[in-house]
């Protein structure tokens, strides 16, 4: 049951806690004693500077509802999406399913947006790719400090298909981005990646389940994140190879800085290998920022700030140069400069 | 121009520099020796500010100025520069990046205007040819990579082009082989001139055939124990350094 429907019914009980092994880290149940009002149809929102200079046209999602532009809105190749959320203290769900035929290219932006406090979101997106088609997906999780905001992606990835994806998170009171994969192999390649960049009392979660169902399947993941504060960063990542899946190609890593006594990171990659000939690999780091670079790059001359933010960026940037597209590369490393309080 | 005074240090509570003194005039060329422990790189932390050293008595200043109530980057914007005995690589921030950062970093500290990005590239491009390195190395990250003498001629690379007031070498010569000493040697005697001081710190005389120091001071147990001119050096290199070691213990 979705978190939107069960706001709908107020069965609050049923919702995911941390006696839910995959949601133990980013309990709900414990969270929201009290189901808030249904969010309010809203006319208009604000323009995003940001996105605004991309050109693409735009499909808005005010409080759930579709106010702008139409779910196949855009040029055949490109689309962006903005998921606002507009009135405080209210909730609100929405699905936007996303279709690439056979042999098709689409480029999607993403961007979920907090213009309001208190907010609970939640959003579904079942994604269909035709054998031969690629989508590369850029996803900007703007959430308003205070908001509870979850979002599930459901892929279906034919043969032959490629699946790109990059989260960009900076987190709310508990944000998770969940995306499941069903991977029918025969050359079909999925990248799921991620970065957070956590400050004050946020919470993050960036969850995967890669299945691999057919033989001959490629996926790579990177996430790379920065906590710092009391924030929080949760990555769970599970690749599970069926019997029969053989060729399969699986890659993960996950690395974190942690800059703060009180801040956390909890990771837990999974690889669940049912099948004999495979190549499965994961790496999973935590530490703190390099003090001898630190003192390096104060030694020449750059201010500790400065050092800091170079430090990090480099470190983060990694995620971001994997993206193929110009412009979402560069929306990406505009992103991280913003959240590590550069020039943007 | 460096100008240490008594000076007592050292770290997580342990005194490792022991009332050292030393005059460094401007123009010259001054190697400092000694045996492993003996506090060499403890000195070279001290004077360029690294956290964690702690600094009990005594003063070091740069052309009358105290450096050990600044901070690092504070320092090298006053001319400050330490050669690193073992160079950090830098993961995903180009060596131009980098240098081009510190160098207008520096100069804001100064009240100076950022170099324009033609002139930089002239300058990294100029600075790269004298030490024989392939230009296209600076466009990677900095030292990811890099063999010991890479890392060593990047180091040289920065601090010309930093244009440091005065220069601390940190065991320069360790790690490299006698083609990237003459080159690495090459580079740094390039940079001697009237106005700029240099503390040349090594463990071997070796490095000392390329670049010849005015004085050669002996450090053992924390302290000057002896000076004298460059055949010091060699009266080191000949005879060891037991007699010191054992004065000062």
């Amino acid at each position: 049951m979705s978190l939107a429907s069960t706001l709908r019914t107020g069965e609050l009980d049923r919702l995911p806690s941390r006696r839910d092994e995959d949601w133990r880290w980013t309990d709900l149940r414990g969270l929201i004693r009290v189901a808030p009002p249904p969010s309010p149809a809203v006319p208009a929102v604000a323009a995003n500077p940001v996105l605004a200079a991309l050109l693409e046209p735009v499909a808005i999602y005010a409080n759930g509802r579709l106010i702008e532009g139409s779910e196949a809105a855009g040029s055949p190749d490109m689309r962006l999406r903005r998921f606002v959320s507009s009135t405080d203290g209210t909730g609100h769900g929405l699905e936007a399913p996303t279709e690439v035929p056979a042999g098709g290219r689409l480029l999607l932006i993403d961007s979920f947006e907090g213009h309001a406090s208190g907010y609970i979101a939640d959003a579904r997106f079942p994604v269909r790719l035709g054998e031969g088609a690629k989508l590369e997906r850029v996803v900007l999780l703007g959430d308003a400090a205070d908001a509870v905001s979850v979002a599930l992606t459901e892929v279906e990835l034919a043969p032959g298909a490629i699946f790109h994806q990059t989260v960009l998170a900076s987190g709310a009171k508990r944000q998770r981005f969940e995306t499941r994969v069903r991977h029918h192999g025969g050359g079909a390649e999925a990248r799921l990646d991620g970065v957070y960049v956590l400050s004050g009392q946020r919470h993050s979660d960036q969850t995967t389940q890669i299945e691999h169902l057919q033989p001959g399947g490629a996926t790579v993941q990177l996430t790379k994140g920065m906590v710092q504060d009391q924030a929080r960063a949760v990555f769970q990542g599970r690749i599970v190879v069926a019997e029969g899946a053989d060729g399969t190609d699986a890659r993960m890593g996950h690395h974190a800085l942690v800059l703060s006594d009180r801040a956390e990171v909890d990771a837990k990659p999974e690889l669940e290998i049912w099948a004999d000939d495979v190549a499965c690999a994961h790496g999973n780091t935590v530490g703190a920022l390099d003090e001898e670079a630190m003192f390096y790059a104060r030694s020449r001359g750059i201010p500790e700030a400065e050092a800091r933010a170079m430090l990090i960026g480099a470190f983060l940037a990694e995620v971001a140069d994997r993206i193929e597209h110009i412009q979402a590369r560069e929306l990406a490393h505009q992103w991280l400069a913003t959240q590590l309080g550069g020039p943007s | 121009m460096l100008s240490i005074k008594g000076l007592h240090a050292g770290i997580d509570g342990k005194e490792i520099i022991k009332g050292l003194s030393l005059e460094v005039p401007a123009g010259e060329v001054h190697a400092i020796m000694g045996p492993n422990g003996a506090g060499k790189s403890t000195l070279s932390y001290v004077l360029t500010g690294r956290s964690g050293y702690e600094v009990t008595q005594g003063s070091a200043t740069l052309d009358g100025e105290d450096l050990l109530t600044l901070q690092p980057n504070e320092r090298a914007a006053k001319g400050l520069f330490l050669s690193f005995q073992y160079p950090l690589e830098i993961p995903g921030v180009p060596a131009l990046t980098f240098i081009r950062t510190a160098l207008n970093a520096q100069r804001k500290a100064r009240g100076e205007g950022e170099i324009t990005a033609p002139a930089f590239l002239k300058l990294a491009r100029e600075n790269a040819a004298k030490l024989k390195m392939d230009f296209e190395m600076l466009r990677r990250p900095l030292n990811v990579g890099f063999s010991g003498g890479e890392k060593k001629r990047m180091e040289i690379l920065q601090m010309a082009m930093l244009s440091p007031r005065f220069l601390i070498l940190d065991e320069t010569d360790s790690g490299l082989d006698i083609d990237a000493l003459r080159i690495v040697s090459e580079g740094v005697n390039a940079l001697r001139a009237p106005e700029r001081g240099m503390l040349v710190i090594t463990h071997y005389q070796r490095l000392l055939d390329y670049v010849r120091p005015d004085r050669v001071h002996v450090l053992a147990g924390g302290r000057i124990v002896a000076s004298g001119g460059p055949d010091l050096a060699h009266e080191l290199e000949r005879e060891g350094y037991d007699k010191y070691a054992r004065e000062a213990a």
